[in-house]
């Protein structure tokens, strides 16, 4: 059974539509990359799937795992398994980020009739993780993203997901801001956390990402739908003929997924 | 008659204390009249602009709580974490020994009731009792000063330092009917004295009651005064205070106030930095919630060379709530090398909640530090968002900004059960 399938999504914001009939199926344990070029609604995407405010879908569907996604609120999406990486992680002042991570973890224990963790269990968690992403203890006494660097954010958002074990994660162009020490430690954290379960939609402009978290499928989006798929020899070839070759060579392609 | 009549009629219909010191009759005399002649103050004073009384003062209040002594009390109503030294509690504002903790005092410190140390001798606080400092817009000071039979006399003797803070427990209690009550605090730091000090305002059950409450505080030389104000009275009551401070060279107070309970609050705290060197810094959340109104006025008065002042205010208001703030300094003439900051960052949760602010700067000296801002804003989309992907549910993701928010006021509170038990207390869910 597919995991996510999004069919003929229409949403717009502030008015404007963006996404004009996107179709997509993943199933459990495919990495997907959306790729395309500035505007096509790649950011759209993600966020209409993980239902931030202001982004109205106006005809389509989204079944994640049998449910109806797109009637759940954002913190019910967390619970049932979909994470998002932020493009621009928020700093929150005044949170620490042990003390929020734990609060998302239980509340979605909760969300799904597990039980919580204690702050014991939670610290012995939180230890296995911080070895797989390479980040110190120092970043978990601060508050959440205050004053970490572009790489420190996008590693952060690469630990939550590790503490937060999502069904599907989406990677909204988290290599955006990076070197590529920061990039490959990214990817690395990615990569670990690669199973037969989870599925990965990564979201990004350059090819480069690619060469580090290996997709098995790669679409590319433009203007609102998906107009080529193909394997991971298509990223390689947008990257020697950039996107105005899709427009001229690709025909609308939105059900080839 | 002035518009306020039938509450001073309620209040004057009962008799004035009578302390049988004729200096003492004579100034509540003199008080009550001089509040008689003002009438409660109305919008039209700039003090008053954001506070109306013309409901409170339709209102009818009976004069103190006969029953006050009998009056049930779960002592865990005012229990706090790292609180556990001397204590002092009145209930509907009559002093209750039987929860008081007033046995093996540390050495240097004198803590009893007012009356008691009236009976016992009224002479040294003559001075502070019989001031008259008729201000424009403090005519529930004379009302305090008028009506005021108790309160608590706390001197620390120079250089004490005793380690437990001391609680002073202000507690209202459900009656047969709405009462008043008026207490005077009078405290006094000596030389290099320090001093943890907890007021706690607290309500043991829902009720409507008027208070008043001074506090005198003076500290005196190179004396540290670590102040928490706790106010968390019950809902439907109103609390009247002034709080005055007198900062003598060197001396340092810091005031942590959270102003969380009543219906009708007013707090007006003034610093005096009349000494070179003195240092005061506060650090003050309200927060009113549903349809409670809360205005702080702070002023501070740097009078003496090199003077630091440093406040950082949060307000919070939700529903149709509603918080008012005025940050007044003034840096008078001579008061070189003074140095002054206070910010009042404010959040308001629902479209009909209102928080007005207004600091104020005056500044008639030279090389002078000052620096004050305000803000209004509301919760941030942004981060809502961010912690509601992560599976944080919408209400608690609202209650853990806001106390954030807030949480700047409590860094630098030195206890850290108490800290921690105040950072709770801001970690409350609030409806838009």
């Amino acid at each position: 059974m597919s995991m996510l399938r999004i069919e003929n999504l229409h949403a717009r914001v502030e008015g404007k539509e963006i996404l004009k009939g996107l179709t997509l199926t993943v199933n459990p344990g495919e990495v997907h990359a959306i790729m395309g070029p500035n505007g096509a609604g790649k950011s759209t995407l993600g966020n209409v799937l993980s239902g931030r405010e202001g982004y109205e879908v106006t005809a389509g569907s989204v079944v994640f795992n049998g449910a109806d996604l797109l009637a759940l609120e954002p913190e019910e999406r967390a619970a049932a398994g979909v994470f998002l990486a932020f493009q621009y992680p928020v700093e929150i002042p005044g949170v620490n980020n042990t003390y929020f991570l734990r609060a998302a973890l239980n509340a979605q224990r909760k969300a799904r009739g597990e039980p919580e963790l204690d702050s014991m269990q939670f610290l012995k968690l939180v230890r296995e993780k911080l070895k797989v992403m390479q980040i110190s203890d120092e970043l978990l006494h601060r508050a959440v993203n205050e004053g970490f660097s572009g790489g420190e954010k996008k590693r952060n958002e690469i630990f939550q997901m590790a503490v937060l074990e999502p069904k599907l994660a989406i990677l909204d162009e988290t290599d955006s801001g990076l070197d590529i020490d920061a990039l490959k430690q990214v990817a690395q954290g990615v990569n670990a956390q690669r199973s037969p379960e989870r599925s990965f939609l990564v979201v990004t402009h350059y090819q480069r990402l690619l060469d580090y978290i290996e997709p098995d499928f790669v679409h590319v989006l433009a203007d609102g739908r998906i107009v080529e798929s193909g394997d991971k020899t298509l990223a390689l070839k947008l990257e020697e003929h950039g996107y105005a070759w899709v427009r001229e060579h690709g025909e609308p392609a939105g059900a080839s997924a | 008659m002035s518009q306020a009549s039938p509450f001073v009629d309620a209040s004057s219909a009962a008799p004035l204390p009578a302390s049988g010191i004729a200096w003492l009759d004579a100034s509540r005399r003199e008080q009550l009249d001089a509040f008689v002649a003002a009438g409660l103050p109305d919008t039209r004073m700039e003090a008053w602009k954001y506070t109306a009384l013309r409901a409170l003062g339709q209102r009818r209040f009976a004069a103190g709580d006969a029953q006050a002594s009998a009056r049930a009390v779960d002592p865990a109503a005012f229990a706090l974490p790292g609180v556990d030294g001397p204590r002092l509690v009145f209930v509907n504002g009559a002093f209750r020994a039987d929860l008081s903790a007033l046995n093996a005092l540390p050495a240097g410190l004198t803590l009893q009731p007012l009356s008691q140390a009236l009976r016992q001798d009224a002479e040294p606080l003559r001075f502070v009792l019989s001031r008259n400092e008729a201000e424009q817009g403090d005519a529930f000071m004379h009302l305090n000063a008028a009506l005021s039979d108790d309160g608590v006399v706390l001197k620390l003797a120079p250089g004490a330092k005793p380690a437990a803070p001391v609680h002073l427990v202000f507690l209202g209690a459900p009656a047969e009917g709405d009462l008043s009550w008026h207490l005077r605090n009078i405290i006094e730091l000596g030389e290099g004295a320090e001093l943890s000090l907890v007021e706690h305002h607290v309500a043991s059950g829902e009720q409507q009651h008027l208070g008043t409450l001074s506090n005198d505080i003076a500290l005196r030389d190179g004396s540290v005064l670590r102040h928490v104000s706790l106010q968390q009275a019950a809902i439907g009551s109103s609390l009247i205070r002034r709080s005055r401070l007198h900062l003598g060279q060197r001396a340092q107070a810091t005031s942590h106030v959270l102003e969380l309970g009543g219906a009708l609050v007013r707090h007006d705290l003034r610093a005096e930095l009349t000494g070179d060197g003195a240092r005061f810094v506060t650090r003050g959340v309200f927060m009113p919630r549903g349809r409670q109104h809360i205005d702080t006025q702070l002023a501070i008065r740097h009078q003496a060379l090199n003077t630091t002042s440093d406040s950082v205010w949060r307000g919070v208001a939700d529903q149709r709530a509603r918080g008012v703030f005025r940050g007044a300094i003034l840096v008078a003439p001579g008061a070189d090398g003074s140095d002054a900051s206070l910010s009042n960052k404010n959040l308001l949760l629902s479209p009909n909640a209102e928080i007005d602010t207004k600091p104020e700067l005056e500044i008639h000296a030279d090389e002078v530090k000052a620096a004050h801002g305000a803000t209004v804003g509301q919760l941030d989309e942004r981060s809502l968002f961010y912690l509601r992907s992560r599976g944080i549910p919408q209400t608690e993701a609202r209650a853990l900004l806001t106390a954030a928010f807030c949480r700047a006021v409590l860094d630098d509170l030195p206890s850290a059960p108490l800290r921690e038990h105040l950072a709770a207390l801001l970690a409350v869910e609030l409806p838009a």
